[in-house]
């Protein structure tokens, strides 16, 4: 094999959390009851567009969750065994290995040709001159930048749209086939069905953001062969790779939190709401009492003693990755011991509502113990509460991930994240004139994938809520 | 609005001097505009000055749509397509929104089901009258609290001055209904429109309030339109009268006309449906089937699918109107040739006459099926930060009944009295604080939930509202099948649903239901599928806890039917808790009332029904509004509400609202004072 695989905790999580989805996935398609308010959710014009937006950014972050080790090159003398590179990659690193190997000595601006700072530079005559030094990578095929810098990216950026047209063409027709196909009527009626809107789902919306992002990424791509696109920081690492990068990190906060939380809120909340008594005081004593440690306290304190612990045993970790990986496991965790009170309250509040509901208090008269009672009656008619908590908490999370990193509490500085890079940009701020495009790099993903979750957050509550669905 | 018109409208003389209000082919569309529905489908009313006017019919027949729709009131998605409202000679539709804003609540006003959903939880009642006086008086400031003690007056709450501070919560169902109508009578109406006014109340406060709106009739000389699907309270307080069928008008005539001879096949088998005591011996009438949906567009008469004397023309041919002399109109071709007395509504209840209450078998203390005694179902009341007991509410407070195999027990009382309680309390649903359950004469009291399982295949429950009876995420096999897998009976998959599918049949239901989800099912099939669901277990003791009441007559007697099949042919015994006196007329072999949280009386039914002993079942009975003049009582008036169970009156427990109340009463609860047999009160005077 020319590669290890390697699997991070947090990977680990990732497949299991994959796997759920799947599973639920099957278990909805059987079920008419939860089929049908997804189904509400990809008829909104507004649920499509999100979900196409979030689709981009999950694909990112998966390709940047499977990670391995690459095989180097075979030693001369025969005999000796494999070697593996030390450095863990992702698929991602691979796919922009140009972007991670371009690096220059420090911060340049979006589309600079010269460093930000000036430099001393020898002269061929041998003469030292302070100016801005060429980039190394950074438009270096440019022989007159200052002349051709304009024209060059306006062609490549022409260049990089006609791909993306190209491509948005082809998936677009690829689609078509396959939905004629499902509704079994001719493509040519399914085209002019969905230019006109008049498809149940409305594949018009969803092929003009398709358009949209494929246009943007291809021009990102295109452009980013030779410019850095979103310039450079300290240490002159391409900021477009970092922020593509920090996109597995937000979603993990995002999603690995309520996988951690759910089981202990779940089972918790409705433990409380079905038994009350006793095991109603305790649950509640339990969330009460944690409720009012502030969180961020608790986090601090759990990521301290992780950073102690292990620069105590800094040995048992193979590679800095590793490291970083084991800390946002850790980040996660503690998130979720912070986050799943609210869940458990709600979830308490429905079950004691339902434990008084005819058809329970049938089951109850016809003998089914409590156990299959929970699991038949009191689980799947709270499902809407869990899901609907679930996709209003991801923004929040993402969010948090920010603001926790930014005071240092949150994931392993080495780590590609958002709150990184606005913690970094407090400095940056400060300089004159101002570095402001590690800031806005972290802002325009962040805000478009907080903004999008939100939107769809809406539409999933809008048609899972049965007390909206009488109103429409 | 413009001056001219302002002096118009009161003075202007109308077409008919004492016409109030006259809809002229009045046509409503609710949803969306490919598919509507014409929940109102050119109805023509006409109401005359100080007049009741009844609009009658089942939930799904437009009622409550026409009355929006007089208001201008409809939901966001209904729109009046066609037709004229006028109200005093004057065009309500083509009212300017701020000028039909003055007419409602000003000449026009309404009050609804649900007073306490009505009202502003957050506002004393006192602002909340004084809120409509200003809207509609132009009254200064300071006489504004005067009018609203007038108007609390006028709607007979007692002690205005207090009440004026209290809060919506502080006050009872039957008080809320009263500030509702003193809010609505603020402009002065001329027309007070009624929709389904005391459905939600109890009879006892029933009875209050419809005495009240007669009472200001009487004085205001405003007419009522009075929305209702009960034809007792129709036949006690309407003088003429609408039936409404699938957004239109069947019949017409004054009440006294209509319950001598309904015109309508809708109206007669209506009638025969409703339940009574000289019904016993045979089956209720049934309307079958359900009330169209009414997106469709219909040839021929709406109501032939359901109708018992329908013609072939019925079906192609759309009935017209037909005047049958001053006081009757009906929409009907039974009518057309002109007869008197058409041959096809001579018609008797089918089904076979069955055995009148004979007498139980034996009569030994060893074939008590389930003998209760002194039952107590308490609620604590906690309070303070480490949630103290600081007090008990009474739900249940000793309550003794026996009930033999194969009979029927009917636990009758006012919503708040325990009844529901207490059937839960002998299924251990809730758990009893003290007496005794002895079910074939086996202890039930003290059973935990495993040792309380033999017995579960024994005892079975059926539930009032049957849209929350069964799990919404289940298909109606596995609902049914539920039990059967719960207690072992049946443990294979495949001989469940044969199972399943014998039930189904035994309820009168196909068997395909099997695969579907209970929100596919009306009202009436999801009951007879929690029927099913008790029965799969083959108890011997069914407790039916209002199994009726959120059905529509036509549905009830459906559901009576079956219930009174399944006891002769299975031999089941039936705890029946209701409010409904007619229910239990027709269904029950014994009785016991209860009254906050014990039972005052019990006997046989015809005992307790024509010699009531106990004031309060005397009152209860009297409160019943009752279809033939000839049997109606004088209705004793009941004063203020039931107490509150966690602090009730020292000595009997009615003494407070008892009009026989003597000293003696107020000092110890009345013994047991057994009159015969079967018979015992709890009562000193009786």
């Amino acid at each position: 094999m020319p590669f290890l695989p390697v699997v991070l905790w947090t990977d680990g999580l990732v497949y299991v959390l994959l796997g759920l989805m799947a599973a639920f996935a099957l278990y909805a398609s059987r079920h008419e009851h939860i089929r049908a308010p997804w189904r509400r959710v990809v008829r909104a014009r507004v649920g499509v567009a999100t979900i196409v937006v979030l689709g981009f950014y999950v694909a990112v972050g998966l390709l940047d969750t499977v990670h391995f080790r690459l095989k180097l090159p075979q030693p001369a003398e025969a005999g000796a065994g494999v070697q593996f590179a030390p450095e863990v990659l992702s698929l991602l690193d691979l796919a922009l290995a140009g972007l991670r190997e371009r690096q220059e000595k420090t911060y340049s601006a979006p589309f600079a040709t010269h460093l930000f700072v000036k430099e001393a530079i020898e002269q061929p005559d041998g003469s030292l001159v302070r100016d801005f030094p060429r980039l190394d990578h950074g438009g270096a095929h440019l022989a007159d930048p200052a002349r051709q810098r304009g024209g060059d990216i306006a062609w490549r950026g022409l260049k990089g749209a006609l791909q993306g047209l190209l491509i948005w063409a082809l998936v677009c027709a690829g689609l078509i086939r396959w939905i004629a196909r499902v509704r079994g009527e001719p493509p040519a009626k399914t085209r002019s069905d969905i230019l006109a809107g008049r498809t149940l789902i409305p594949w018009r919306t969803a092929f003009v953001v398709l358009g949209l992002m494929l246009l943007v990424s291809a021009v990102a791509v295109e452009l980013s062969r030779m410019y850095h696109i979103l310039g450079t920081d300290k240490v002159g690492e391409d900021v477009f790779y970092q922020t593509l990068k920090s996109i597995r990190t937000g979603l993990l906060i995002g999603t690995l939190t309520t996988l951690v939380m759910l089981p202990a809120a779940v089972m918790l909340g409705i433990m409380a709401g079905y038994f009350r008594g006793w095991v109603d005081d305790i649950i509640q004593y339990l969330y009460t009492t944690l409720n009012s440690i502030p969180g961020v306290l608790l986090i601090a304190a759990a990521i301290l003693l992780l950073q102690v612990y292990m620069s105590n045993h800094a040995d048992e970790f193979a590679s800095l990755v590793e490291r970083a990986d084991l800390r946002l496991l850790f980040l996660v965790l503690i998130l979720g011991v912070t986050s799943w009170t609210g869940l458990c309250r709600l979830l308490r509040g429905e079950s004691l509502k339902l434990r008084e509901v005819d058809f329970v208090q049938a089951s109850t008269a016809l003998g089914v113990g409590h156990f299959t009672l929970i699991g038949r009656h009191i689980l799947p008619n709270v499902m809407h509460v869990v899901l609907i908590t679930l996709v209003l908490d991801f923004s929040g999370l993402v969010l948090a991930e920010a603001v926790l990193s930014y005071i240092n509490i949150g994931v392993d500085p080495t780590m590609n994240s958002w709150g990184n890079m606005i913690n970094s940009a407090r400095l940056e701020l400060a300089r004159d004139p101002v570095v402001w495009w590690s800031l806005a790099a972290a802002f325009v993903f962040m805000f478009t994938l907080v903004l999008a979750a939100n939107l769809f957050a809406d539409v999933v509550r809008d048609a899972f809520d049965p007390r909206l669905r009488g109103a429409q | 609005m413009t001056g001219l018109q302002t002096a118009g409208p009161e003075r202007e003389p109308a077409s008919l001097p004492d016409v109030l209000l006259q809809v002229e082919g009045l046509t409503t569309l609710l949803g969306d505009a490919v598919r509507p529905s014409r929940v109102v489908d050119g109805v023509d009313l006409e109401i005359r000055q100080g007049e009741t006017f009844a609009l009658l019919g089942e939930s799904g027949c437009g009622k409550s749509m026409t009355a929006l729709s007089l208001m201008r009131l409809l939901p966001s998605s209904g729109r009046i397509t066609a037709g004229s409202v006028r109200l005093a000679g004057r065009d309500l539709l083509r009212l300017t929104e701020g000028e039909m804003r003055r007419v409602r609540g000003g000449r026009l006003a309404m009050i609804f089901q649900e007073p306490q959903t009505s009202l502003n939880p957050v506002m004393s009642v006192g602002d909340q009258i004084a809120e409509s006086v200003r809207v509609h008086e132009d009254r200064s400031r300071a006489r504004i609290p005067e009018r609203v003690l007038d108007l609390m007056r006028a709607v007979g709450i007692p002690d205005p001055r207090r009440r004026v501070e209290e809060y919506p919560h502080q006050l009872s169902g039957g008080m809320k209904q009263r500030i509702m109508i003193a809010m609505a009578l603020a402009g002065g109406p001329q027309l007070l429109i009624a929709d389904e006014p005391t459905t939600a109340l109890d009879v006892t406060i029933q009875a209050q309030v419809l005495r009240l709106l007669k009472d200001l009739q009487r004085e205001t000389g405003m007419a009522v339109l009075l929305i209702t699907h009960d034809l007792g309270v129709v036949a006690e307080t309407a003088d003429r009268l609408a039936v409404m069928y699938a957004g239109q008008i069947v019949e017409t005539a004054t009440t006294d006309a209509f319950f001598a001879a309904p015109a309508h096949p809708y109206s007669r088998q209506l009638m025969e449906s409703v339940p009574s005591a000289d019904k016993r011996s045979a089956r209720l009438a049934v309307i079958p089937g359900r009330v169209p949906h009414l997106h469709q567009a219909f040839s021929g008469c709406r109501f032939a699918e359901r109708c018992y004397a329908v013609m072939p023309q019925c079906r192609h041919q759309t009935p017209i109107w037909r005047d049958l002399g001053p006081a009757q109109g009906v929409r009907c071709h039974l009518w057309s040739q002109g007869q008197t007395q058409p041959d096809g509504l001579s018609r008797q209840a089918a089904g076979a006459a069955r055995p009148l209450d004979a007498p139980p078998a034996g009569g030994g203390d060893s074939d008590r099926l389930l003998e209760v005694h002194e039952l107590k179902v308490h609620f604590p009341i906690h309070s303070g930060v480490f949630r103290r007991v600081v007090g008990y509410v009474r739900a249940v407070d000793g309550v003794t009944f026996e009930l033999q195999p194969g009979r029927t027990l009917a636990l009758v009382g006012e919503s708040g009295c325990g009844k529901t309680s207490a059937g839960k309390g002998i299924l251990q649903l809730v758990t009893p604080s003290g007496g005794s359950i002895r079910y074939c004469g086996q202890e039930l009291v003290g059973l935990g939930h495993r040792r309380m399982r033999p017995f579960r295949k024994d005892l079975q429950i059926i539930f009032q509202d049957p849209y929350a009876a069964m799990n919404p995420r289940m298909l109606v096999g596995d609902v049914i099948g539920e039990g059967l897998q719960a207690l072992g009976i049946e443990r294979s998959r495949s001989g469940r649903m044969r199972r399943v599918a014998q039930l189904l049949d035994l309820v009168g239901m196909d068997e395909d239901a099997v695969a579907r989800y209970p929100h596919e099912f009306s009202g009436g099939q999801r009951q007879r599928i929690c029927i099913a669901r008790a029965l799969a277990v083959e108890p011997k003791l069914i407790i039916c806890d209002e199994p009726t009441s959120a059905l529509d007559v036509s549905v009830q007697a459906q559901i009576l039917n079956l219930l009174k099949d399944l006891q002769d042919r299975l031999g089941l015994a039936y705890l029946f808790i209701t409010h409904d006196i007619s229910v239990v007329a027709y269904l029950a072999h014994e009785v016991a009332v209860m009254y906050l949280g014990r039972v005052v009386e019990r006997g046989r039914v015809h005992e307790i029904l024509d010699d009531p002993r106990h004031p309060y079942t005397r009152a209860l009975l009297s409160a019943v509004p009752v279809v033939d003049p000839q049997r109606r009582r004088a209705v004793i008036r009941l004063d203020g509400d039931m107490p509150s169970p966690s602090d009730p009156p020292s000595g009997c427990f009615f003494h407070p609202r008892c009009p026989d109340a003597v000293d003696a009463c107020a000092r110890t609860y009345p013994e047991e004072k057994r009159l015969s047999m079967s018979r015992v009160v709890h009562c000193l005077r009786a």
